[in-house]
C-alpha cells in the first residue's frame, strides 16, 4: 500500500481525550482574564442598552413589550455570534500555530478535538447565559413567561450551534483577516431572516424559504415559544432539536475538511 | 531492524518537486541526523515520515506500517521546527495536555519538563519563554508520550553549547534505550554527534553514511570540509 492514498483514519472517538482537549481549551481560556471578563458582562451592557432605547416608549395593551420581545431574542444571539467569533479565531490560531499539525500526529482523533472546542465553549456559553439571563430578568425586569431554565438551555445550544460554524468557517480561511469576515457572512443573513426584525410570515415567500433553512430561525423561534408559554412546547423542543442536529452536522463537515495530511 | 523504510518518495509542494524520489532506510535503536542546507527538503521528509504531508508517490513505512497510521500515532513523537505549543498555557498545562494525548499522567509531564531543564520554569506561560527555552518546552511534549520513535525538527537551534551537549547526551541516552532518533540540522558540527547521516541536497540524498565514512570519503577531519568535498566530487561526476 502506497502512502498516497489518504485514508480517512479511523476516528477512534474518546471521550476521555475530548474531556481533555475541552479542559485545555478552558485553561487557555482561564489565563485570558480580559476574555473572560468580555464573555461574562458584555452580553449584559449590551441588553442594558436595549433596555435603556425602549424603556420609556408606550407598549400596546396586550402586546409583549419590544424590549421582552427583542431582549429575549437577544439572549439566543449573543451567544451564537460571540462563540462563532472565539471559535474561528482560535482554530485558526492552532493551524497557524503549527499545535494543529502536531496534533494531527498524536493519538487525538480529528472529531475529538472538534468536540472538545464545542465543550469547552459550549460551557462558557452556559456561564455566559446564566449571568446574562439573571441580569435581564433582574436589572432590566425581562419577563419571561416559560422556564428561565430553557432560556439558558436554548442559549448553550446557540452557542454550540455558533462554535461548530466557526470551525467550519476557519477551515475555509487563511489569515486572520479572512477568519473575522466569515463573521457578517455566516452571522449577519441568519439574523436579519431570523424573525425579530420583520416577522416571517410577512416576508416575501422566497426570502421566507430561505428563512426556513438558515438554523438560527429555529433557535429565535424556540425562544418565542419559551416567551410566551408557561410550558414548554412541542415547537420549542422540535426547534432545540434542530439546531442541536445542524451543530452536530456541521461538526461532522468541520472534521470531514480538516485533512491530516496537506500539500 | 529499520525502523524507517522510504521507497521512491516523490513530494511535490505547490508547483514544485520538492522530494524528486527518495529511498533510504534508517535503523532502530539510532539517532540518524538528517542534514542539508535551508530548502533541501528537511521538514518535507520529516512532515512524510509522520504522516502530515501529501505525498506523489512513493512508500512510507515506519515500524512496519505506512506512515501515518493510527496506532503509529502512539508510537511516534514529532517536534516541528517551530516551536508548536500553546503560548497560552504554562509549560506544566502544555505537558499536562500531551502527556493526557498518549494516555500519560503528570508524573511523566513533569519528568519531561526536567529532562528539558525546564523544571525551574514549569509554572510559566510559554509566551513569556526565551526563543529556546520554548523551542524545548515543544521537545517535552513529544517526550512526554515516550514514543519508538522520535522525529526531531531542528531541535537544537538557538540553544547555547552547554544546552546543546545535554540534550544530545539525552538522545543517545534514549537510543541507548531503544528509541529511534531522527534530527534535522543544519550546522555540520551537529553531524558528528549522530550515529548515521542522511546528507539532503535540493531533495535528493548525496549520502547515506556514518561520520566516520563520510570523513574517509572526503580526506578530511572537518566534516563540514567533507561534506563539501563529497559534494563538489558528485558534481563533477553529474557535470
Ligand atoms: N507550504 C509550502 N508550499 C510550497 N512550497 C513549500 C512549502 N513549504 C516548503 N516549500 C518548499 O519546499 C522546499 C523544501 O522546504 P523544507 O521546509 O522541507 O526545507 P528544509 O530543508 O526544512 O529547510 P530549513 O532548513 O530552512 O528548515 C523549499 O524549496 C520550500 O520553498
Ligand atoms: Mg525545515
Amino acid at each position: 500500500m502506497t502512502a498516497t492514498l489518504d485514508r480517512p483514519a479511523p476516528t477512534h472517538l474518546s471521550p476521555r481525550l475530548t474531556v481533555s482537549t475541552a479542559g485545555r481549551i478552558l485553561r487557555q481560556l482561564r489565563h485570558d482574564h480580559r476574555t473572560i471578563a468580555m464573555l461574562l458582562v458584555l452580553p449584559s451592557l449590551l441588553l442594558g442598552l436595549l433596555y435603556l432605547l425602549w424603556k420609556d416608549l408606550p407598549t400596546m395593551p396586550g402586546q409583549p413589550s419590544t424590549f421582552d420581545r427583542v431582549g429575549l431574542t437577544m439572549l439566543g444571539i449573543f451567544p451564537f455570534v460571540v462563540m462563532f467569533l472565539v471559535t474561528s479565531i482560535a482554530m485558526l490560531r492552532e493551524r497557524t500555530s503549527g499545535t494543529l499539525e502536531r496534533l494531527l500526529t498524536t493519538p487525538l482523533a480529528r472529531l475529538d478535538l472538534l468536540l472538545g472546542y464545542g465543550l469547552a465553549f459550549g460551557l462558557a456559553a452556559a456561564l455566559q447565559a446564566v449571568v446574562t439571563v439573571s441580569v435581564a430578568t433582574t436589572v432590566y425586569d425581562l419577563d419571561v413567561t416559560g422556564s428561565v431554565g430553557l432560556v439558558v438551555l436554548i442559549a448553550v445550544v446557540d452557542a454550540v450551534l455558533g462554535v461548530a460554524l466557526g470551525l467550519l468557517a476557519s477551515a475555509f480561511a487563511r489569515s486572520e483577516f479572512q477568519a473575522v469576515q466569515f463573521m457578517p457572512v455566516i452571522v449577519l443573513p441568519q439574523f436579519f431572516l431570523c424573525g425579530l426584525l420583520v416577522p416571517r410570515e410577512q416576508m416575501a415567500g422566497w426570502l421566507q424559504a430561505i428563512s426556513d433553512v438558515l438554523p438560527l430561525t429555529y433557535a429565535v423561534e424556540a425562544l418565542q415559544e419559551v416567551g410566551s408559554s408557561t410550558e414548554a412546547t412541542g415547537t420549542m423542543w422540535v426547534d432545540v432539536g434542530i439546531v442541536a442536529g445542524v451543530a452536530l452536522l456541521a461538526l461532522a463537515l468541520a472534521a470531514a475538511t480538516l485533512r491530516r495530511r496537506t500539500s | 531492524m529499520d525502523a524507517v523504510t522510504v521507497t521512491d518518495l516523490v513530494v511535490d509542494r505547490g508547483r514544485r518537486r520538492v522530494l524528486p524520489g527518495l529511498s533510504f532506510t534508517v535503523p532502530a535503536g539510532q539517532v540518524t541526523g538528517l542534514l542539508g542546507p535551508s530548502g533541501s527538503g528537511k521538514t518535507t521528509l520529516m512532515r512524510a515520515l509522520v504522516g502530515v504531508q501529501q505525498v506523489r508517490s512513493g512508500r512510507v513505512t515506519v515500524l512496519g506500517r505506512p506512515a501515518g497510521s493510527p496506532d503509529l500515532r502512539r508510537r511516534v513523537g514529532y517536534v516541528t521546527q517551530a516551536p508548536s505549543v500553546y503560548a497560552d498555557l504554562t509549560v506544566r498545562e502544555n505537558a499536562r495536555y500531551f502527556a493526557s494525548l498518549y494516555g500519560m499522567g503528570a508524573r511523566e509531564a513533569d519528568a519531561a519538563i526536567a529532562d528539558v531543564g525546564l523544571a525551574g520554569a514549569a509554572g510559566q506561560l510559554v509566551a513569556d519563554l526565551s526563543g529556546g527555552q520554548r523551542g524545548r518546552a515543544s521537545l517535552a511534549c513529544a517526550l512526554v508520550g515516550s514514543p519508538e520513535v522520535l522525529v526531531l525538527d531542528e531541535p537544537t537551534v538557538g540553544l547555547d553549547p552547554v544546552l546543546r551537549v545535554e540534550l544530545w547526551e539525552r538522545f543517545h541516552g534514549l537510543a541507548a534505550a531503544g528509541t529511534t532518533l531522527i534530527v534535522s540540522s543544519h550546522v555540520m558540527d551537529e553531524a558528528g554527534r549522530c550515529d548515521r547521516l542522511l546528507l539532503l541536497r535540493d531533495g535528493e540524498l548525496i549520502a547515506d553514511s556514518t561520520p566516520a565514512q563520510l570523513r574517509a570519503d572526503g580526506h578530511s577531519e572537518d566534516l563540514e570540509e567533507a561534506f563539501l568535498t563529497v559534494v563538489r566530487a558528485r558534481e563533477e561526476v553529474a557535470a
